[in-house]
């Protein structure tokens, strides 16, 4: 599934499409579109909204979703953003008061949390920052994961916030599963629009 | 700042800065409860009220015993600030 360009997709097919240029409103109309009921999503930062929606229709979508289903996931920003926004609030020492929800999101593998929060996943779980898109990586940690037993199934991608430019890929894989986990297969997923 | 004024004040504040994107100024009664059942506030919540106090009205909060008695609901809230800045 992708979420980029103001449109939210699954296997091709687009759920979702809004025009909004901002991604603060947009995230938030996708939210009430998508029907996602869960208060705590207007507390997150934009990255925890970003990975929290692309979960969110990735799931829904999974057959038989268990606890122990890892997450995967990377990106070239880390927490850049919200870094940004509490280096600000700590700039002026005559003035400096940090938001302690802010502080809480200056870690991208954060975003991870929110999702297993959310869905009681308890399985491993990691964050990698790349300067681009790596399926090599996403392919041998899930690979790894499911071949040790680590895991039932894992959901792996990309998802990047940076300034306005925002850009989620998600997909999930299990041992004798249907999808094709090769990297030919993740990079030409990762690519599609 | 009349009691009243500032209890609107405080829900006003409360709803934008902890983001509570469901509530608005009406929904909050005077004697809800801010944790727990009530608007379901967390820890991180009572971080940012600690901040809030500070940043606004001046009040430093340091005794973790007082910060449960004081967020107890708009009301308390209200009283405590009003006491220490004659508000």
């Amino acid at each position: 599934m992708h979420v980029r360009n103001s449109k939210i997709s699954l296997n091709y097919n687009i759920l979702f499409e809004d025009g909004a240029e901002e991604f603060k409103d947009f995230i938030k109309i996708a939210y009430k579109a998508l029907g996602i009921d869960y208060p705590k999503f207007f507390k997150m930062d934009n990255l925890s909204k970003l990975a929290l929606i692309a979960a969110d229709v990735l799931i829904q979508n999974m057959e038989n979703i268990d606890e122990n289903t890892a997450i995967i996931l990377s990106n070239r920003a880390s927490s850049l953003d919200t870094d940004r926004k509490h280096q600000e609030s700590i700039s002026d020492i005559d003035n400096y008061y940090p938001s302690p929800s802010v502080f809480v999101y200056t870690l991208p593998n954060i975003c991870i949390g929110e999702i297993c929060i959310k869905h009681q996943l308890f399985s491993e779980n990691s964050f990698y920052i790349f300067e681009n898109f790596n399926p090599n990586h996403l392919w041998l940690q899930s690979e790894y994961l499911l071949k040790t037993g680590k895991a039932n199934k894992v959901i792996c991608g990309w998802v990047d916030f940076d300034d306005s430019n925002y850009d989620a890929f998600l997909y999930a894989v299990e041992k004798n599963g249907d999808f094709d986990n090769s990297i030919e297969n993740i990079k030409k997923l990762y690519l599609c629009q | 700042m009349p009691i009243k004024e500032l209890r609107e004040e405080l829900k006003k504040k409360i709803i934008d800065q902890l983001n509570l994107e469901d509530f608005s100024v009406s929904d909050i009664e005077d004697d809800d409860a801010l944790f727990g059942d009530g608007l379901g506030l967390d820890s991180i919540d009572a971080l940012e009220l600690i901040v809030m106090l500070d940043k606004d009205y001046g009040i430093q909060l340091t005794d973790p015993k007082e910060g449960k008695e004081v967020f107890k609901s708009i009301t308390v809230l209200a009283e405590y600030i009003a006491e220490r800045t004659n508000k």
